[in-house]
C-alpha cells in the first residue's frame, strides 16, 4: 500500500489526550463537572457511560430498575442542589418521559444533564426514534456533540447551561458518537458547593394551581434559551468557498458533511434546540441554496420551513439510518444536476447471514428447545438475549415490542382470543431484569384481571444482552458489591400468583421444564415458572467438564442441532431412503470440546447416546476459553 | 491511500465475529497510530456482537480525520479474522487494496442447520474476482501456540508490514498491554506477533509466485 505520505507532519499528541469513545468522554466530563449523583438503566448504545462513571471516585452511581426511576433519582439530587446525571438509550426516555414532562416545569437547582443515546441504524434496538423531539416536547435545551471531544466538552457546557437557566438539559448522542473512539483532551474534577434542598411547595409540588403558574416561566425560559442559541459558542458557522449549497447540520452528520463537501459553508448546530433563527437567516443569505442534514427526522427542516426558509432536506435524503458520505454525495450531486465521477467499485460477494446466536451453554437454549416442542401455543416475548428465541432453530417467540410488554400482550392475547382459539395456550417469556424494569406491573394486571397466562421468568441474574450488568435480581450493585437480592418466587406470590402455581425449575433439566410447562399451560389461571441458572458470561457461572461425540455412534439424526448450541458442528451430511420409502437427511456432528462447558443440554435429544464426557474417550483436550467458536478447516 | 475529503487518511477495516478480539486488535492499531502523532477515529457497530454476530471495526488515521466510517470501496487494507467474513466485507476495499485474512472458519448454527452454505473456497473466489489476497491459517498458528485467543496478535503481526509505520511500533503497543501481567504472556504475544508476520510474508511470496 502507498500510505507512507501519512507519516509526514503529524501533530504531537499531548499526554492529556486520550483515545476515548463518546461514552467514555461523557463519563469523564461527568466526573470533571463535579457531579455527585449519576443513575442509569443499561441499554445499547448508552450502557458504557454509567459503567465508566462508576469507575471514577467521589460520585454516587447506581443501576436503577428502569430509566424513569433513574431520572427521578437524578432529579431528586438536583433538587437537593447537587449536580446530577442520568443516561439512557432512546427508548428509555419513553419510560422516563412522565417524569421529564413535569420536571421541566419545576426546573432544577443543581445542574441536571440527561444523556439520551439514539440507535441510528438500529444496531441493537426495536425501533429508531429521534430523541431530539423531547427537547421540543418538554421545552428543554438539547445539545448534539459530533465526536468524542465534543461529547466531553458539551457535557461540561450542558451543566453550565442547566444551572444558568435552572433547566434539565438533554445531551443527544447516537451510536456513532457513543461507540466511536477519538482523541480527547481531558481536564480534572472541580468540586462544587451543594446548596441543599430549599422547601418551596409552589415550585416542587406540581399540583394544578402551582403547575399553571410555572407554565409561563417555562415559555419565558425557552425565549431566553433561543436568544442564548443565537450567541452560543456551540453554534458555529464555517464559511466556505463553494456557496452553491450551504449545509445546516448537527451531531455526527456534521462530520459526514464536512468530509463530503470540504469547501461548502456549514452551519453546525451544537445547541440545536431552540434553533437560532436569526443567525440561520444570515447564513442562508450567504448560500445559493440551503440543505438540512439531520439524523433522522426532519425536525430542523420543518421548523425552518415554518419560519419561511427555503430549504431542502428529507425530500432528497433518507428518513432513516445514518447520513454517511456515500449517502450524501450522490444526493447533493443530483440536486446540483451533476454526475458523480464514476468510482471504481469492488462488488459485494454473497455470504450467508450471521445473526447473533445464544452462547454455548446459555440457560435460555434449553428453554427455547422445550418451548419449540409445545403445540397450539402463542408465545409473547420481551427484550433481552431471549428475544433471539424467535429465530432458528427454535422459532419459539411470536411477539416483542418493548420492555416488559410480554405480560400485557399475553393478557391481551388471552382476552382477545377468537372462538377458534379457545384452547390455545398463552405463554409469556421475560428475563429477570426486564421483569423488574417494567414487567411486574403487567403480571399484577394478569393476576388482578384473572388472566390465563403461563409466565416463564428466565432468571439468569444479569442484564445479559448489554454485557451482564447487575440489577436487583443479581444481588450485586453497580460496583459489584453485595446488595439485597430480590426473591422472585416471593415477589410473584406477593403479586397474587397462587403458591402452587409458582415453580422454580433448573433451566438445564429439560424433562422437568417440559412437564411443568405442559401442566401449567393446561390450568386456566396465572402461573409463573422461574428458571434459575446464571448467564454464562457472568462470574456466577461455572463451567463443567466438556462433552464430545463418539463418531461411530452418531447416527446423523441431527436432533442435537435443534438445541441451537453454537458448539455443535456438522462434519458430514447424507441422505438415505428408509424402508418406508421416505427420504431422510442426515447430519453427523462433532462438539467443539474447547468451547463446550458441559451444560449437557444436547444429551437428551441424542437418540443413540453418542455424546460423552471428553475424558471418557481419553483424548487430549485444551480448554482454552469459555465461548470459543473456532472450527479450523471445518 | 484514500482521498476522501481534504486530508490523506489511511483506512483499515478489521472484520470477524463476536469474541475473536476484532475490537481489541483495532484499538491496538489505533494506539500505534496515535503513538506516531496521527489523528485517529475508530468505530464499530457491535450491539449484538457478543452473541457471535458479525463485527466490523473501522480505523481511520492521518493528519485530521472527520467521518469515522470508511466509505465502501475505500479501505486500504481489509484484515479478516474469519474466512467468510473477509468475503462479506470485500466491497469495502478499494480495487487495488489488500485483503489479509485468516483461512480459519467459524461455522454458525444457521449453516449447521442446513439453511445456508458456507462458501467453498473464500480465498479462491476473492482472487477470481480480482482481489489481492494474502491468506494463511491464523487460527492454527494460535492453537499451536497454545491459546486461540492469541489469534488477534497473530493477525496484527500479519498486518504489521503493510502499515505506513514500522512493525516494531505496533509490536510495542501490543506488548505494552501485557507489561503489567505475566512475563509469560508478553513472550507468548511476542511469538504470536512474529509468527503472524512470518506467515503473512510467506503467504504473500507464495501468492506472488503463483500469479
Amino acid at each position: 500500500m502507498s500510505a507512507e505520505a501519512a507519516i509526514s507532519t503529524p501533530p504531537v499528541a499531548a499526554p492529556s489526550r486520550l483515545l476515548m469513545s463518546g461514552n467514555e468522554a461523557v463519563a469523564r466530563a461527568v466526573w470533571e463537572a463535579g457531579v455527585r449523583v449519576a443513575a442509569a438503566y443499561p441499554g445499547t448504545p448508552s450502557t458504557e457511560i454509567l459503567e465508566c462513571v462508576a469507575a471514577y471516585p467521589a460520585m454516587y452511581t447506581e443501576w436503577s430498575v428502569n430509566e424513569k426511576v433513574s431520572l427521578e433519582v437524578a432529579f431528586g439530587a438536583a433538587m437537593a442542589g447537587s449536580r446530577s446525571f442520568c443516561a439512557m438509550k432512546h427508548v428509555g426516555m419513553n419510560v422516563a418521559s412522565d417524569a421529564l414532562m413535569t420536571m421541566t416545569l419545576t426546573g432544577v437547582a443543581g445542574g441536571l444533564v440527561i444523556a439520551i443515546a439514539d440507535d441510528v441504524g438500529l444496531s441493537s434496538s426495536q425501533n429508531e426514534q429521534d430523541s431530539r423531539y423531547w427537547g421540543r416536547f418538554a421545552h428543554v435545551p438539547l445539545l448534539e456533540p459530533a465526536d468524542s471531544q465534543e461529547a466531553h466538552d458539551y457535557t461540561l457546557a450542558a451543566f453550565e447551561l442547566s444551572e444558568r437557566f435552572e433547566v434539565p438539559v438533554i445531551l443527544r448522542l447516537t451510536t456513532r458518537i457513543c461507540h466511536v473512539k477519538g482523541l480527547v483532551t481531558v481536564g480534572e474534577r472541580h468540586e462544587r458547593p451543594v446548596a441543599g434542598f430549599t422547601k418551596d411547595v409552589g415550585r416542587w409540588v406540581m399540583v394544578p394551581s402551582a403547575a399553571g403558574r410555572r407554565l409561563p416561566l417555562m415559555f419565558e425560559r425557552e425565549r431566553r434559551l433561543r436568544a442564548e442559541a443565537e450567541i452560543s459558542d456551540l453554534n458555529v458557522v464555517e464559511p466556505g468557498s463553494d456557496r452553491r449549497v450551504g449545509f445546516v447540520t448537527s451531531g455526527p452528520a456534521y462530520m459526514h458533511v464536512r468530509e463530503s463537501f470540504p469547501d461548502a459553508p456549514v452551519f453546525k448546530l451544537g445547541l440545536s434546540f431552540p434553533l437560532p433563527f436569526a443567525s440561520l437567516r444570515r447564513f442562508a443569505e450567504q448560500c445559493e441554496q440551503l440543505v438540512v442534514v439531520e439524523e433522522v427526522e426532519p425536525l430542523i427542516e420543518t421548523e425552518l420551513k415554518a419560519q419561511g426558509f427555503n430549504v431542502t432536506g428529507k425530500d432528497i435524503l433518507p428518513l432513516s439510518g445514518e447520513l454517511s458520505p456515500q449517502v450524501l454525495k450522490p444526493a447533493i450531486a443530483h440536486l446540483l444536476g451533476e454526475v458523480l465521477a464514476e468510482q471504481a467499485k469492488t462488488a459485494p460477494m454473497p455470504v450467508f447471514p450471521r445473526p447473533p446466536t445464544m452462547c454455548v451453554a446459555c440457560p435460555h437454549l434449553g428453554v427455547y428447545y422445550t418451548l419449540s416442542q409445545l403445540r397450539n401455543v402463542t408465545i409473547s416475548g420481551d427484550i433481552g438475549c431471549y428475544t433471539l428465541g424467535f429465530g432458528q432453530p427454535w422459532n419459539a417467540l411470536d411477539a416483542c415490542i418493548s420492555m416488559g410488554a410480554s405480560m400485557g400482550m399475553a393478557l391481551g392475547l388471552d382476552k382477545g382470543r377468537s372462538d377458534a382459539e379457545k384452547d390455545r395456550k398463552i405463554v409469556a417469556v421475560i428475563g429477570d431484569s426486564t421483569f423488574l424494569h417494567m414487567g411486574m406491573q403487567g403480571l399484577l394486571d394478569i393476576v388482578y384481571n384473572r388472566g390465563n397466562v403461563t409466565v416463564l421468568l428466565l432468571d439468569n441474574r444479569a442484564v445479559g444482552m448489554t454485557g451482564g450488568q447487575d440489577n436487583p435480581g443479581s444481588g450485586r450493585d453497580i460496583h459489584g458489591q453485595e446488595a439485597p437480592r430480590v426473591d422472585f418466587a416471593n415477589l410473584v406470590r406477593a403479586l397474587g400468583v397462587r403458591d402452587e402455581r409458582v415453580h422454580v425449575v433448573n433451566a438445564y433439566e429439560l424433562p422437568v421444564l417440559l412437564k411443568t410447562l405442559r401442566e401449567e399451560t393446561k390450568i386456566p389461571e396465572p402461573s409463573v415458572i422461574i428458571t434459575s441458572q446464571p448467564c454464562v458470561l457472568i462470574k456466577d457461572y461455572h463451567a463443567l467438564k466438556p462433552y464430545t461425540v463418539i463418531e461411530d455412534k452418531c447416527t446423523g439424526c441431527g436432533n442435537c442441532i435443534d438445541v441451537g448450541c453454537p458448539a455443535i458442528h456438522v462434519t458430514r451430511r447424507d441422505r438415505v431412503t428408509k424402508a418406508s420409502g421416505r427420504e431422510v437427511d442426515l447430519a453427523f456432528v462433532r462438539i467443539e470440546s474447547a468451547a463446550c462447558t458441559g451444560c449437557g443440554l444436547c444429551l437428551k435429544p441424542c437418540a443413540p447416546d453418542a455424546i460423552v464426557h471428553v475424558d471418557t474417550l481419553a483424548m487430549p483436550i485444551r480448554v482454552v476459553r469459555k465461548t470459543a467458536e473456532l472450527t479450523p478447516g471445518a | 491511500m484514500s482521498e476522501t475529503g481534504k486530508f490523506d487518511t489511511t483506512n483499515i477495516l478489521v472484520v470477524g465475529t463476536g469474541g475473536q478480539g476484532v475490537m481489541t486488535a483495532t484499538e491496538i492499531l489505533a494506539e500505534a497510530a496515535i503513538a506516531l502523532g496521527h489523528d485517529v477515529k475508530k468505530t464499530e457497530v457491535a450491539g449484538m456482537a457478543q452473541r457471535g454476530g458479525v463485527v466490523s471495526s473501522h480505523l481511520r488515521f492521518g493528519p485530521k480525520v472527520l467521518s469515522p466510517q470508511i466509505t465502501p470501496g475505500s479501505a486500504d487494507v481489509l484484515l479478516g479474522f474469519e474466512a467468510a467474513e473477509a468475503m462479506r466485507w470485500r466491497h469495502m476495499l478499494r480495487p487495488e487494496g489488500l485483503v489479509l485474512m485468516n483461512t480459519g472458519r467459524l461455522v454458525p448454527p444457521i449453516v449447521e442447520l442446513g439453511l445456508y452454505d458456507y462458501p467453498n473456497d473464500p480465498v479462491a473466489e476473492m482472487r477470481a474476482a480480482g482481489t489481492h489476497v494474502v491468506a494463511f491459517d491464523a487460527s492454527m498458528i494460535a492453537q499451536e501456540l497454545g491459546d486461540i485467543r492469541l489469534g488477534n496478535t497473530v493477525m496484527l503481526g500479519a498486518i504489521s508490514d503493510h502499515l505506513p509505520f514500522p512493525a516494531e511500533v505496533l509490536e510495542r503497543c501490543i506488548l505494552k498491554r501485557f507489561a503489567s501481567k505475566k512475563a509469560e504472556l508478553v513472550e507468548l504475544n511476542r511469538r504470536a506477533f512474529a509468527a503472524g508476520r512470518a506467515a503473512a510474508e510467506e503467504a504473500a511470496k507464495a501468492e506472488a509466485a503463483a500469479a
